[in-house]
């Protein structure tokens, strides 16, 4: 189309005189204001590359003239961060773990550090109340698989269980009972013996069977009347208070195959002053002893 | 629609060129088919999030692959077979002269295009990937699109060449440094030596930090080139034609192209704000972000301002509506761009559903939005019909898809917002006040609004689907006085 330059009718502003498939173009000038505000954003860059590291040369860059660095930004706010903790994190590194149970500013501090610690390294297994679940024990309440002392909880959460990678980890290991050492229906009296202890519902004469294996088998780890036995890891079958489930299939199963929780060893992973609070934490959670 | 109607009764040109208008009509069709197929996995994904059940324990039902499955649906192959569509249409139309190669080689184009789009879905299902975002497709998935993307260079730039007209329009400007960029982008960070010659597995040739900033490079540019540049392209021929008015500046098209094509290139690092890339890089991609601020909003102000002297069909006209607000979208995802590229203000969106929403919103509310008014413009030209099946149908459609938008950001904005302040949130005693399972409990209500907001999305592209089939059909539904351009103003008042 040869160019033909007409009027709008409708703004009253010149076309450019080109066509495409119908469509004109009107020759409108830019937007001033919009002009304008691109000239104010290259300048406020220009201005911004001059007080910030913006330009590479070679091996090195230009710095800007604030020296500013974000990497030195997140040192200083860490730097400053622990500067005012510095005192009461000092204190509780030089104290031991009865002083800082015992010390109001301590206590305070270590169950607030504790529990955000815990919510961010323990929750995944203990829930976020703590309260555990199926395979996962309950830190709420004051039975424990390996000691509710300060220096017990201590011990786990530095080392962990049955944690192969730490030579110091807490260890034992239930036989599998149903590969070759008891037959089905001894466990199965086993089973009702042990639901016996808690008075939960059995067959009276299979628990009186099972009674005898138990002391042959059983006692050993768990102890004369199932109380447990915290040396070795091995859960009181005398209480209310179950691992797993307490139910019959679920304790057949166990008995004939069972399961053995691990959990990591902390220490390295976390420092020595969180795993500190992390132990108060715990221990302040209901059933510390 | 004239040229080809009349080159049609005539028997043979007289002067008006023969389009090839088949295989624009295959990519409109491939548009539909792809899109209601992108928004179907998106609100499943959605779900997913907000109920991590519907994972079913399923590998190829899990979100890490039904994700990439949705983006590049959107992306490539919605957005990809729109673009195709619109660019092939308008180049003929502009240039008045067919398609250069002839229709065995659109053809081939057409189906090859479909090809990459099925091998690459196939690869995310089946957990073949090479785990670079918007660019997940395996070595042969690559080399296959090189091929045909070499062919719509090669197509389009034969088209321009052979033009009837003195100059080249401004959506080909666009539609052309949509193709080149992107050719440019996809060879670059896909280079790769696979493993095994029959194996899909293979490694990039970058590593560490450069593997990021080329990621990153692409992956910024696939947005500025893909998804803004080919859909401008788009909006400077259909909101002339639907709204019958000349374009509003040609000076401000000219600048603002190439500020545009200039400055984005150079944006990507501001992905990578706050990691191992050296902090001048940072620098830089944040300044040359908050600069394209303006070079963008030249689009918007083109586009809103072409309907000066004709704002009543606003009120009349639902295509131009979908037209218009899609524009609005643009203008104001191009701001929040620029503000989300400002470093402080990145370290609190960044990693946060503040982006997802960001990316939304230009997702839904412009690409997806410019896309339904261009098939609605189009698909009554390509199957000579005279108007569409029904314009109220496109009315429920433009308020449905709005609102769905509309939970959809919001909900993103709040729930993002809300996950960075919970992340960078302190006691008294200097602790952390929130574990990361914690936030991830509070986006719940969120991720629910937005799953709500998707349906309302699916839910206007199936009326649409259904308003087009029905056009192609033949079918007018009786709405009175009614044109390709609405309710015929008389009608309306």
């Amino acid at each position: 189309m040869p160019t033909k330059i007409e009027k709008d009718s409708v703004t009253g502003v010149e076309t450019t005189g080109h066509t495409w498939d119908g469509i004109q173009e009107l020759n409108n000038p830019l937007p001033r204001w919009w002009l304008y505000v691109f000239y104010a954003c290259i300048i406020w860059s220009i201005g911004y590359a001059v007080m910030f590291p913006s330009v590479p040369l070679g091996t090195t860059y230009f710095e800007g003239t604030e020296g500013y660095s974000a990497r030195v930004e997140v040192e200083q706010e860490l730097a400053a961060a622990d500067a005012a903790k510095g005192e009461i994190l000092n204190r509780i590194a030089t104290s031991d773990l009865e002083q800082i149970r015992h010390d109001d500013d301590m206590l305070a501090f270590s169950v607030a550090g504790g529990g955000a610690a815990f919510a961010e390294n323990c929750v995944p297994c203990h829930g976020s109340g703590a309260t555990g679940g199926p395979g996962y024990p309950s830190l709420q309440d004051d039975d424990w698989l390996w000691g509710g002392e300060l220096a017990t909880i201590q011990q786990t959460i530095q080392h962990g269980i049955r944690w192969d990678k730490d030579d110091d980890t807490r260890f034992s290991e239930m036989p599998a009972f149903g590969d070759g050492i008891l037959e089905t229906d001894q466990i199965e009296q086993v089973a009702n013996y042990v639901l016996s202890l808690t008075g939960h519902e059995h067959d009276a004469s299979a628990a009186a069977e099972g009674a005898a294996v138990f002391e042959e088998q059983c006692v050993a780890c768990h102890m004369e009347g199932g109380v447990g036995n915290k040396e070795l890891g091995a859960p009181a079958l005398n209480d209310q208070v179950w691992l797993y489930a307490d139910n019959y299939d679920a304790i057949v199963n166990q008995i004939s195959k069972p399961r053995h929780g691990v959990m990591p060893a902390w220490a390295g992973r976390l420092n020595p002053v969180t795993i500190k609070m992390l132990t108060v934490y715990v221990h302040s959670l209901g059933g510390g002893q | 629609m004239s040229a080809s109607q009349a080159s049609a009764v005539m028997g043979e040109p007289v002067g008006t060129p023969q389009y090839n208008e088949t295989v624009v009509r295959c990519f409109t069709v491939a548009t539909m088919f792809w899109g209601v197929t992108a928004f179907t996995v998106g609100v499943f994904i959605a779900l997913q999030l907000a109920f991590p059940l519907l994972n079913f324990d399923v590998s190829f039902l899990s979100f890490g692959r039904l994700r990439p499955l949705h983006t590049s649906a959107a992306i490539f192959a919605f957005g990809g077979n729109a673009l195709l569509a619109t660019s092939l249409h308008v180049v003929q139309r502009t240039c008045r002269t067919p398609l250069y190669g002839g229709p065995e080689v659109a053809m081939f184009l057409f189906w090859g295009y479909q090809l990459f789009i099925v091998m690459a879905a196939l690869g995310y299902v089946t957990g073949i990937t090479q785990g670079k975002e918007y660019a997940e497709p395996e070595w042969y998935v690559d080399l296959w699109l090189t091929l045909v993307w070499v062919v719509y260079l090669i197509v389009f730039l034969g088209t321009i060449m052979r033009r009837k007209e003195p100059h080249i329009y401004v959506a080909n400007w666009f539609y052309l440094a949509f193709i080149v960029t992107v050719a440019m982008l996809h060879v670059v960070n896909n280079i790769s030596m696979p493993v095994s010659f029959f194996g899909a597995k293979s490694y990039s040739l970058f590593s560490g930090v450069q593997d990021a900033l080329t990621q990153w490079w692409y992956g910024h540019n696939a947005v500025g080139f893909f998804l803004t540049a080919g859909f401008l392209g788009m909006m400077y021929y259909i909101i002339p034609k639907q709204a019958q008015r000349p374009v509003y500046s040609y000076r401000l098209s000219i600048v603002h192209f190439w500020s545009l094509i200039f400055l984005y290139i150079w944006a990507g690092p501001h992905h990578l704000h706050y990691t191992a890339l050296p902090e001048w890089a940072q620098t830089l991609g944040m300044v040359f972000s908050v600069m394209l601020w303006m070079p963008s909003w030249g689009g918007m102000i083109n586009g809103i301002m072409t309907l000066s002297g004709a704002w009543e069909k606003l009120r009349t006209d639902p295509v131009l509506r979908f037209m218009v607000t899609a524009v609005a979208f643009y203008g104001m995802s191009t701001f929040e761009g620029p503000l989300m590229s400002v470093r402080a203000v990145n370290s609190l969106s960044h990693y946060t559903d503040w982006t997802i929403g960001h990316v939304h919103s230009g997702a839904l509310g412009w690409v997806a939005l410019i896309s339904f008014g261009a098939v609605y413009y189009l698909v009554p030209v390509l199957w000579n019909r005279d108007r569409l099946y029904s314009i109220k149908l496109v009315a429920w459609h433009y308020w449905i898809s709005t609102i769905g938008i509309i939970l959809y950001i919001t909900s993103m904005w709040v729930s993002g917002i809300l996950q960075g302040l919970m992340w960078r949130s302190y006691d008294d005693l200097g602790f952390l006040q929130y574990s990361f399972v914690e936030t991830v409990a509070a986006m719940h209500p969120f991720y629910v609004i937005r799953a709500i907001g998707g349906v309302f999305f699916l839910l206007g592209s199936l009326i649409m689907v259904y308003n087009l089939i029905r056009t192609i059909q033949g079918h007018t539904r009786e709405e009175g006085a009614v044109t390709r351009f609405g309710v015929a103003p008389a009608a309306a008042e």
